[in-house]
């Protein structure tokens, strides 16, 4: 009987969407909800039988910076994950509710996730170059979509590379191992490799937590350079990171089953990340971004 | 107009579309091919006990349960399988007798004495134990060692005839081709994989035992005593099995060594045969029930080297299981 | 013990005793067990080189078989090694794509399934199954048909060197990072893609290594070939039909000879065997320190 209750409160927080909520605080940012890349409703998340995030409902919108905040283990990257079927990977991960990118359901019976993958692109944790060299990675993505001819693969290395802002540094060494690079540099390679393929979206999970202050601000810079191009939505652990590149924040937290000791993820609030951090509705938002908790 | 399209947002209807491609064939067809190779595996195993089986059909029909009696005579039409049981069966025991003192103290020497630096040229030493040929064992053997040997053999067993267990097993007849120094071709050649299996399993013995063991004030074989061999001990039976096995099956080297004499005897300096020698000696001349008594002789290997390597490997496996779970 | 005035030290000194006496014991007996390993080994090194080296020369390497009882200058090896090499290579080229594939299966597809446990299983059991099992196999299922031939051999010696294959193989590729493999996917690659794009080139060095190492165990097999490809003395460079020879073959041929000459080339053969496998082992080590980027 206690655990219906426990999420039935996360519920009632969440009966009326942000969206809905909006009266146009800054000029020019309303947004209509057609606009919406992706949408989320009712979505839990299941590693068998262990429930890891429960009812997800929200809407990503387009061109705009969505972060995922909350304490460890509260589900934001396997939200996150989510969004571009990477959870398949993980044995026995099930998805129950709907997910929906710009109106087609993702989870459908005939969706190819390798076609999702080409549209929703991934930046990870830790920088995962492959052990080849910079223009390899960078012109991987085109060539297993079938781009054969040098000339092409060329201006896409080049022009990927300058959106990652890496250009100018590397583009002398280009035959050179991508291991080579500071971690910096790797994870803007990264970035290169995602922007390289044109995807629709791209998925952050905590890009500069392995990176230093210096290469965190570079790939913040990056972040707002490509908003008018593709939308992206970022996991991260910093909240003063959210503030400074988010136009949404949403606000995830843990949910404690004492009775079969587990946590299960839950989204507490969503909303435009001003209001979120200056006026958050929920008392546990509340405490996480006054610092009191996580 | 690049091959990259950007996903357009077509609305519903064309998202649908364009996330439903079909599974590229490549993808299907790989993984197919990924499982076939793997079936192989097991396919081979099948059609190896089948085809021999059936090859050696005919001396299993002919003999029935002779085919374990002790008298092996071609010329007499006797075809009974004991002597080379016998043999197999001595001659492994006597290998693992030296091998496996042996190979764990190389193993312990390796993971417990000696300090890191040392210890890749001595891996370099066993990894060249392993790499010399059967055959070249047994070129050495019997046109070096065998004779050499031979003359030890000749004064222990003058020495010890007439003592009553000692004559039996040491006393002459003795020969430098025999199942005693087959043993220790043997043993020569199964040392480096007993020694890398038990160094794979005394490595896993946790960091944390050791040095509780070292902490009470024990000196270092009494660690290994405590510590290291309890944790151990099953995975070096496997490793001792698996030697077993190749002691068993190993082939070139023994049928030039052990004497090619079907006898059941007790004395180990005295020739002898095993069942791969006696394959290997004399199939190439071999016809009829013959030839099908030496195929089943093949098959008998087989069926013992498969159970063995099956219990070995079991045995590894969940001494490894349970120092996961400890 | 030194003792001053009014304070004592501490003595820390070990005090003699039977355990530590057993502990110098133990030690020497495990540096025993390794010396009793290297005289043999030393010994047989010691006796192929010396006999061998004194017959090894180019007209060795090439020239033909002569009979047995032709003394040790006379003819050489020739076709014996021709017959290692092209049979051995041939093996290679079937043994190696099916272990690698195998293993891509077992590693990348497999999973936690019981097929794929039952096969992984099954195949370090196969690596214990003996050589002349293997050659009485490919007697029965292809020789009895299509009669002797280096093809034959080759088949053998290929069923030999698959679970080898499979098991380095496997253990390479389970050292791949998954984030690499995630890199891949995320953008947009199929398993197959990932695998043979990105898994595969990472593991390569160890795959290649471990393979060399299959080599140098079947080019010094003899028990496989015994049945399969009728040592002959001639040169037969159709590695397809016909019998042929290899050096382990003529080894054990001469080593039963009671002629001099013959054993004189059986030590110049063995010579070249061990020569082989050693370059192939070295190779091995080689590769791995170059080009294995993930090791245990």
């Amino acid at each position: 009987m206690e655990e219906p209750e426990q999420y039935a409160v996360a519920n009632r927080q969440l009966t009326e969407p942000a969206v809905q909520q909006e009266a146009p605080t800054e000029p020019g940012a309303f947004v209509s909800p057609g606009e919406s890349v992706f949408e989320t409703k009712n979505v839990s998340i299941y590693y068998g039988s262990f429930r890891a995030v429960t009812d997800v409902s929200l809407s990503i919108h387009e061109h705009e910076i969505t972060a995922f905040i909350g304490p460890s283990g509260c589900g934001k990257t396997t939200v996150l994950r989510t969004l571009n079927r990477m959870n398949d990977l993980v044995v026995g991960a099930r998805v129950e509710g709907d997910v929906h990118y710009r109106g087609a359901s993702l989870y459908a019976k005939d969706v190819s996730p390798i076609a999702v993958r080409r549209r929703i692109g991934m930046v990870f944790q830790k920088p995962n170059p492959f052990p080849k060299s910079i223009y390899d990675n960078a012109a991987y993505g085109p060539r297993i979509n079938g781009e054969r001819s040098k000339a092409k693969l060329d201006e896409i290395v080049e022009r990927s590379l300058r959106q990652a802002a890496l250009w100018d540094e590397v583009k002398d060494r280009l035959n050179k191992s991508a291991l080579g690079l500071s971690g910096g540099q790797q994870q803007r390679l990264c970035i290169a490799r995602t922007l390289s393929v044109e995807p629709d979206v791209v998925l952050m999970d905590e890009p500069c937590s392995a990176l230093d202050p210096i290469a965190t601000g570079a790939i913040e810079d990056l972040m707002q350079e490509i908003k008018s191009k593709y939308t992206i939505v970022i996991v991260t652990h910093n909240m003063q990171q959210a503030t400074r590149v988010s136009d949404r924040t949403a606000f995830f937290s843990v949910l404690i089953n004492e009775k079969s000791d587990t946590r299960t993820g839950v989204l507490v609030e969503y909303d435009r990340t001003a209001k979120l951090f200056q006026d958050p509705r929920d008392g546990r938002t509340k405490a996480y971004v006054t610092g009191r908790m996580g | 107009m690049s091959i990259l399209t950007k996903a357009d947002p077509a609305g519903p209807a064309g998202s649908a579309r364009a996330l439903s491609e079909r599974r590229p064939l490549g993808d299907r067809g790989f993984q197919i091919l990924a499982l076939a190779a793997g079936l192989l595996v097991l396919l081979i195993l099948v059609l190896i006990a089948v085809s021999t089986s059936q090859q050696a059909s005919s001396w299993f029909s002919t003999e029935g349960l002779k085919i374990f009696s002790s008298s092996w005579d071609p010329a007499a039409n006797k075809f009974g399988a004991l002597p080379f049981i016998y043999g197999t069966a001595i001659t492994a025991v006597i290998a693992l007798v030296m091998a496996v003192p042996v190979s764990v103290g190389i193993a312990l020497l390796l993971n417990e004495v000696v300090p890191y630096r040392w210890s890749r040229p001595i891996v370099y030493v066993i990894d060249l134990l392993a790499v010399v040929p059967s055959v070249v064992w047994g070129l050495w053997g019997i046109l070096v060692f065998a004779p050499w040997i031979q003359h030890i053999y000749g004064s222990i067993g003058s020495g010890v005839n007439g003592i009553p267990v000692l004559g039996n097993l040491f006393g002459t007849p003795t020969s430098g081709a025999s199942f005693f120094t087959a043993g220790i071709i043997l043993a020569f050649m199964i040392t480096p994989i007993v020694t890398s299996l038990s160094r794979e399993v005394i490595a896993t013995v946790p960091a944390i035992d050791r040095e509780g063991a070292y902490a009470l004030g024990a000196t270092r074989w009494e660690m290994i005593r405590g510590a290291v061999w309890p944790h151990s001990q099953g995975g070096v039976v496997g490793a001792v099995l698996l030697g077993l096995g190749r002691a068993m099956g190993e082939t070139i080297a023994a049928a030039l060594v052990i004497g090619s004499s079907p006898t059941i005897t007790s004395h180990l300096f005295a020739p002898g045969y095993n069942m791969p020698s006696v394959i290997a000696n004399e199939f190439g001349e071999a016809s009829g029930v013959f030839r099908a008594g030496l195929m089943g002789l093949g098959v008998l290997l087989f069926a013992f080297t498969i159970i063995i390597n099956v219990v070995a490997r079991a045995v590894v496996e969940r001494s490894a299981r349970r120092q996961r779970g400890a | 013990m030194a003792v001053s005035a009014g304070r004592q030290i501490v003595d820390l000194r070990e005090p003699p005793s039977w355990r530590r006496t057993k502990n110098r014991i133990m030690t020497v007996l495990m540096v025993l067990a390794f010396v009793l390993v290297m005289v043999p080994l030393g010994f047989v090194l010691y006796t192929v080189i010396a006999k061998g080296a004194s017959i090894i020369s180019w007209q060795f390497l090439t020239g033909s078989i002569p009979p047995n009882v032709l003394p040790a200058n006379v003819g050489g090896m020739g076709p014996a090694v021709v017959g290692t090499l092209e049979i051995t290579a041939l093996a290679t080229v079937m043994a190696v794509p099916l272990g690698v594939l195998g293993a891509v299966y077992l590693n990348e597809y497999g999973g936690n399934k019981l097929l794929a446990k039952v096969i992984g299983f099954m195949s370090d059991v196969m690596t214990g199954v003996p050589s002349i099992v293997m050659g009485l196999f490919i007697f029965s299922i292809w020789v009895l048909h299509f009669g002797y031939s280096g093809l034959a051999g080759a088949l053998a010696l290929g069923c030999l060197m698959l679970p080898i294959v499979i098991r380095s193989t496997y253990e390479m590729l389970r050292l791949v990072p998954d984030s690499l493999r995630e890199g891949s996917y995320a953008l947009g690659a199929s398993k197959a893609r990932v695998t043979v794009t990105i898994v595969l080139p990472a593991a390569i060095g160890g795959i290649v290594s471990g393979a060399l190492l299959a080599v140098a165990r079947a080019a010094g097999e003899t028990a496989p070939l015994l049945f399969t490809i009728l040592t002959v003395t001639t040169v037969n460079r159709n590695v397809f039909s016909g019998a042929n020879t290899s050096l382990p073959s003529q080894i054990f041929a001469n080593a039963s000879s009671p002629y001099v000459g013959a054993q004189a080339r059986g030590w110049g053969a063995a010579l070249t065997l061990i020569a082989i496998a050693f370059i192939l082992m070295i190779v091995a080590r080689f590769v791995t320190a170059r080009f294995a980027r993930y090791q245990r």
